[in-house]
C-alpha cells in the first residue's frame, strides 16, 4: 500500500452477526478493503454474500439486532461506536449510499424535489427551504434529468426507472461527498439503461473526485469502470486487487469462475457458464475452505483447512493454491 | 374510480330498503296485535285515536299491504308518533341529532389522536416496554364498559375533585345560542359568545374521551401495524443513510405512507362510535338520539325506538359510504391505476 | 468492540407473545372458576338480604352492600353465572348460523348466496347497539331475549368471515383434484374446504366473547336484559348509577366486565399475533 496519504475509507476485520437469545451467526466474518480518495472499488459476490449487509453496517445501518465488530475508518475516524448523532452527521453529506430499487428506495408520497431537498436541508442548518429547492433543481440537471424545474414537483412514480435512479444520485451527492457507496445500482434496470446510470456515476466520480464502492453481483460491469476490485464469498473477501491484474491473472478459483460467467458477445461458446452450486446457508458453512464444494480444483486440504491470504502486496486471494501455488504443505492438519 | 362510487350510490337505496324492511318485520314482531307497536297502552281506550292509527298505517290490511303503507309514510317522513313525548318521532330525532353528531365527532377527534399517537409510540418503539404498555393501554379501552367509565370518571373529577362539570352539554342555567348547526359548540362561537363556548368543551371533556378511548384502542392496533410494515421499507433505509433523525423518519416519512389506511378506520370506528353514545349519552345526561333511544327502549316507545334505529342505519350507510369513497379517492395507486 | 448501532435503543426484549396470553388465560380460568364455584366461594346468598342497606366496603363484605342489602362481592362472582353462559351461548349460536350460511353463499354462489349476503349487508348497516335494543325491545324484557337480539346483530360477521375464507380456499389445488376425482359438492364443501377455514372465526370468536359479554351488560344496564333481581353485571351498575355517591356498588361489577373482557382480549390479541407473525 502507498504510504502517506491516510485512505478515504478502511475497513478492517468487519464483522456483522446476526442472531438471538445467545444464538448469533455471522453474515459478514472478517472484511478489510481499502478505498482511496478519488478511487473507485468494486465489491463482487452473489446475492447472500455479505456484501451489501458489510456496508450497511459500515455506516450504522444494519439490521435491528445485528452484532457489528471491527473497524471501520472513514478519514481517519472510527465509525464503528461512534454516536448514532455523529453518524447521522456523517451520512448524507461526507459519505452517502444509494440502493438498489429506486422505486421502493423513494418515498411514494413525497415530490422527489422535496426529498432530494430534504438532503440539502439536513445538513445545511442556516438554508432556506426556497434556496434548498433550487438546489434540487440545479443537482437534478447534474445528473440530466430534462426539465428539472418541472419535473422536481413530480412523484417518484412519475418517473422511469433510469429517472428515479438518478434521483437518487442527485440526492447522494447533494452535498458534495467524499465516498458514495451504490449499492447494485443498475441491477433493477433495463439493460439499457444500466450502462446510462453508469456513465452518470462514472461523470461525477470524476467531477468530484468521489471515492466510489460499486456493488454488484455482475463482474462484467466493473471491467470499465472500478480501479480496484475485491471479491466477497460467504462473508469474507476471498480476492482483492487491481482491475486489470485481477481480471488477467485471477487468483482464485471463484473469480475465475465469475469472470467465464461473464457473456462474452466475441467469442462463439455454446452454453453460458455458470458456476455449478449455491453460496452456503448463514451458519452453516463447510469445514476448511467455504468455497470448497463448488470449486473444480478442491483437494483435501482445502476440505479441512481454512486458506491463508496469499498474494502479493496489492494483489491477494484467500485459496491454498492462490496463483498457481502449490499449498504450503506444513499448513496440513 | 367513478364507476365504483357511482355502483355504491346506486346500492344505496336498496341497502336502505332493507333497513327499512328489516325495522318493519321488528315491528310486525310485537306480540299479538301490531296496533300495540302504533299507539301506546294509555291511547288504547281512545277510539278517535286508535281508529286514525289504524287508518294511516293500514293496520287491518294484510301485512304486505301495511309495508307498502309503511314505507310510503316513511318517505313522507312520517315514522309515527312518540308515545312517550307525543311528538311525532321524525321531529325528535331530528331535533337530537346534532347533540349526538358534536359528541361523537368530538370522541372520534380524541380518540384519533389517541390511537395514533399509541400506534406510533408503539411502532416506534417496537418490541419494548413503551410497545406493551401503549398496546394494554388501549386494549383497556376496549376492554372497559362505557357506561362504567363514564360513572367512575364523573365521580372522581366531578364530584369528588369538582374540576370538571357534571352531567350536561352545558351549565344548567345558561341561555343557548341561536341554533344554526344545533352544535353548541360552533354555534356559540358563530355568536361569539366565548364564556358559553369555553363551557361547552369543558362539558364535552369527560364523554368525549370516554368514548373516544374505546377506539382508540383499534385506531392504535391498527396504526402500529401499518407503521411497523412501512418502516421495513427501502425508502426508510434511504432517509436514514441521507442522516434523518428518527423522528424525522417516523414522523415525515413512515407517518404519511400510514395516513390512508389510518382514515378508514377512523371512519369505520364511526359505527362503535354511534353505539358508545347510547351509553355515554345516558351516563352524562347528553341529550342525543342515543339517550332518546334508551328512553324509548325503557318505556318500549316503539315507533320511536324503531325511527332511531332506522335513522341510524341510515347514518351510518353514508358514513360508512363517505369513508370508502375517500378511501378510493385518496389512495394515489388506485386513483391513477 | 462489540456495540449494537440499531436506529431505536431497545431496552430488554419482551416476548408479547406468552405475557397477555398467560394473563388472559389466568383472568379468564377465574372467571370460569367462579361461573361454577359461585356458592361454595361465596357467603352470602347474592339474592338476600344480609346486611344494612347501603354498608361500605368492610370485612363482612368486601365489597360493601347495596341499596337492598344484598352483599356486592357475592353479586359480583354469581354474575359471571348468568354472564358467561350467556356470552358462550350467544357466540356459538352465531358462529353455527353465521358460518353456515357464509359457507354456502361463498360455495353455492348463485341466487341463494347473493341474498345471503344481501342480508347480511343489511344487517351490518345497523349500528350493533341500536339494532340490539330495537329487537330486544321487541321481545320483550328478559336475558333470554337479549340473547336473541345478540345473536341477530352477531351472526353476519361470522358469515362475511367464513365467506371470504371459503371463497379463497375454493380456488386451491386440492379442491379442484377432488371435485375432478368425482366428489359430489357438499363432500368436497365439508371434507376439504371448511376444515381450512375454520382459523379466523376461531379468533373472531374468541375476541368477540368479551364483547357479547359487554353487549349484554350494556343492554341490561338499559334495563332491556337482565330483569331484577338477577344479579346481572349490567344491571348491578345501573343500581349504582341511581345509588351514586355508594361508589362500592358499581365497583364490583365494573371491575368484573373489565376484567374479563380484558382477559379475552388479552386472548385474542396473543392469537392474532401468533396467526400473523408480521405485527409481532
Amino acid at each position: 500500500m502507498s504510504g502517506g496519504e491516510t485512505p478515504l475509507f478502511e475497513v478492517r476485520d468487519l464483522r456483522v452477526a446476526f442472531g438471538r437469545h445467545g444464538q448469533f451467526h455471522e453474515a459478514v466474518r472478517g472484511i478489510s478493503l481499502t478505498v482511496r480518495h478519488g478511487e473507485v472499488l468494486g465489491i463482487v459476490g452473489e446475492s447472500g454474500s455479505g456484501k451489501s449487509v458489510a456496508m450497511l453496517a459500515a455506516l450504522g445501518l444494519q439490521p435491528e439486532g445485528a452484532r457489528v465488530t471491527g473497524s471501520v475508518r472513514f478519514k481517519g475516524q472510527e465509525l464503528v461506536g461512534m454516536s448514532r448523532r455523529g453518524l447521522r452527521k456523517l451520512r448524507g453529506s461526507r459519505v452517502a449510499m444509494i440502493f438498489q430499487d429506486p422505486l421502493s428506495s423513494l418515498n411514494p408520497v413525497m415530490t422527489v424535489g422535496a426529498q432530494v431537498a430534504e438532503a440539502v436541508l439536513l445538513h445545511n442548518s442556516g438554508i432556506s427551504s426556497r434556496a434548498a429547492m433550487k438546489r434540487a433543481v440545479e443537482l437534478l440537471e447534474l445528473v440530466a434529468i430534462p426539465q428539472p424545474d418541472r419535473r422536481v414537483n413530480q412523484y417518484p412514480h412519475e418517473f422511469s426507472g433510469g429517472m428515479r435512479q438518478r434521483v437518487m444520485i442527485a440526492m447522494a451527492v447533494a452535498n458534495d461527498p467524499d465516498l458514495l457507496i451504490a449499492d447494485e445500482p443498475t441491477t433493477a434496470l433495463d439493460v439499457t439503461v444500466q450502462a446510462q446510470i453508469m456513465q452518470v456515476l462514472a461523470d461525477l466520480q470524476h467531477r468530484l473526485n468521489l471515492g466510489l464502492v460499486l456493488i454488484t453481483h455482475d463482474l462484467g460491469v466493473l471491467a470499465g469502470q472500478a480501479d480496484r476490485v475485491a471479491v466477497v464469498y460467504a462473508g469474507q473477501v476471498v480476492e482483492q486487487g487491481p482491475v486489470d491484474t485481477l481480471f488477467a491473472a485471477p487468483g482464485h478459483p471463484y473469480t475465475r469462475g465469475l469472470i467465464a460467467s461473464i457473456p462474452n458477445m466475441e467469442v462463439e461458446k455454446e452454453r453460458l457458464f455458470s458456476i455449478d452450486g449455491t453460496p452456503p446457508p448463514l451458519g452453516r458453512l463447510p469445514a476448511g475452505c467455504p468455497f470448497n464444494p463448488r470449486c473444480t480444483q478442491t483437494r483435501d486440504i482445502c476440505r479441512s483447512v481454512v486458506p491463508p491470504v496469499r498474494g502479493a502486496a496489492d494483489h491477494t486471494a484467500a485459496c491454498h493454491f492462490a496463483f498457481g501455488i502449490s499449498a504450503n504443505t506444513d499448513n496440513a492438519a | 374510480m367513478t364507476r365504483y362510487i357511482l355502483r355504491r350510490l346506486f346500492a344505496m337505496p336498496f341497502l336502505v330498503l332493507g333497513i327499512v324492511t328489516l325495522a318493519f318485520l321488528l315491528t310486525s314482531v310485537t306480540k299479538g296485535d301490531p296496533l300495540t307497536a302504533i299507539v301506546s297502552d294509555r291511547q288504547m281506550n281512545n277510539p278517535e285515536v286508535v281508529a286514525a292509527a289504524k287508518a294511516r298505517w293500514g293496520l287491518d290490511r294484510s301485512l304486505p299491504e301495511r309495508y307498502v303503507i309503511y314505507v310510503g309514510n316513511l318517505l313522507q317522513g312520517d315514522m309515527g308518533t312518540s308515545f312517550i313525548t307525543r311528538r311525532p318521532v321524525a321531529q325528535d330525532v331530528l331535533y337530537r341529532l346534532p347533540a349526538t353528531m358534536e359528541l361523537v365527532m368530538a370522541a372520534m377527534i380524541v380518540g384519533s389522536v389517541m390511537g395514533i399517537s399509541l400506534g406510533v409510540l408503539a411502532a416506534a418503539f417496537h418490541n419494548t416496554v413503551i410497545d406493551h404498555a401503549a398496546r394494554v393501554f388501549a386494549l383497556f379501552g376496549s376492554s372497559i364498559p362505557v357506561f362504567w367509565l363514564g360513572l367512575a370518571l364523573l365521580y372522581v373529577f366531578s364530584v369528588q375533585w369538582g374540576i370538571l362539570p357534571g352531567p350536561g352539554r352545558v351549565d344548567p342555567r345558561a341561555a343557548l345560542p341561536p341554533a344554526v348547526t344545533g352544535f353548541i359548540t360552533i354555534d356559540s362561537l358563530i355568536a361569539g359568545n366565548i364564556p358559553l363556548l369555553l363551557d361547552a368543551l369543558r362539558h364535552l371533556i369527560l364523554p368525549a374521551f370516554v368514548l373516544g378511548w374505546a377506539v382508540a384502542g383499534t385506531i392504535s392496533r391498527l396504526v402500529r401495524a401499518n407503521m411497523l410494515e412501512v418502516l421495513g421499507r427501502e425508502f426508510i433505509l434511504t432517509a436514514r443513510a441521507k442522516g434523518a433523525g428518527e423522528f424525522r423518519v417516523i414522523v415525515r416519512h413512515a407517518l404519511r405512507n400510514t395516513m390512508v389506511p389510518t382514515l378508514t378506520v377512523i371512519g369505520y370506528s364511526f359505527a362503535y362510535l354511534l353505539t358508545g353514545a347510547v351509553l355515554t349519552e345516558t351516563i352524562f345526561s347528553w341529550p342525543g338520539m342515543g339517550s332518546y333511544a334508551v328512553e324509548a327502549a325503557r318505556g318500549l316507545d316503539f315507533p320511536a325506538i324503531i325511527g332511531v334505529t332506522i335513522v341510524g342505519g341510515v347514518v351510518f350507510l353514508i358514513t360508512n359510504l363517505m369513508t370508502d369513497v375517500a378511501y378510493v379517492i385518496a389512495n394515489p395507486r388506485v386513483r391513477l391505476g | 468492540m462489540t456495540i449494537s448501532l440499531t436506529a431505536p435503543r431497545k431496552v430488554r426484549r419482551l416476548q408479547w407473545l406468552s405475557l397477555p396470553l398467560a394473563i388472559g388465560a389466568v383472568i379468564v380460568i377465574f372467571w370460569l372458576l367462579a361461573t361454577f364455584a359461585a356458592p361454595w366461594l361465596t357467603v352470602y346468598d347474592p339474592l338476600e338480604m344480609v346486611g344494612r342497606r347501603l354498608q361500605a366496603p368492610s370485612w363482612d363484605h368486601w365489597l360493601g352492600t347495596d341499596a337492598l342489602g344484598r352483599d356486592v362481592f357475592s353479586r359480583t362472582l354469581h354474575g359471571a353465572r348468568h354472564s358467561l353462559p350467556i356470552a358462550v351461548g350467544v357466540v356459538a349460536v352465531a358462529v353455527a348460523i353465521g358460518a353456515s350460511l357464509g359457507a354456502v353463499s361463498g360455495f353455492f354462489g348463485g341466487f341463494v348466496g347473493a341474498a345471503i349476503m344481501r342480508l347480511v349487508d343489511v344487517t351490518l348497516s345497523f349500528p350493533p347497539m341500536l339494532l340490539a335494543m330495537a329487537v330486544a325491545a321487541s321481545l320483550g324484557p328478559g336475558l333470554g331475549n337479549a340473547a336473541i337480539a345478540m345473536v341477530i346483530v352477531w351472526w353476519p360477521v361470522y358469515a362475511r368471515l367464513m365467506r371470504a375464507q371459503v371463497l379463497e380456499v375454493r380456488e386451491r389445488e386440492h379442491v379442484e383434484a377432488a371435485v375432478a376425482s368425482g366428489a359430489g359438492r357438499v363432500r368436497v364443501l365439508t371434507k376439504h374446504i371448511l376444515p381450512l377455514c375454520w382459523t379466523p372465526t376461531l379468533i373472531a370468536a374468541t375476541m368477540d366473547l368479551g364483547q357479547v359479554i359487554l353487549l349484554a351488560a350494556s343492554l341490561s344496564f338499559i334495563g332491556l336484559g337482565a330483569t331484577p333481581p338477577t344479579p346481572e353485571w349490567g344491571s348491578m351498575i345501573s343500581d349504582g348509577a341511581s345509588q351514586f355517591y355508594s361508589w362500592w356498588v358499581a365497583l364490583g361489577p365494573g371491575l368484573a366486565i373489565l376484567t374479563i373482557v380484558l382477559g379475552f382480549n388479552f386472548i385474542g390479541d396473543g392469537l392474532h399475533d401468533y396467526f400473523d407473525p408480521r405485527s409481532k
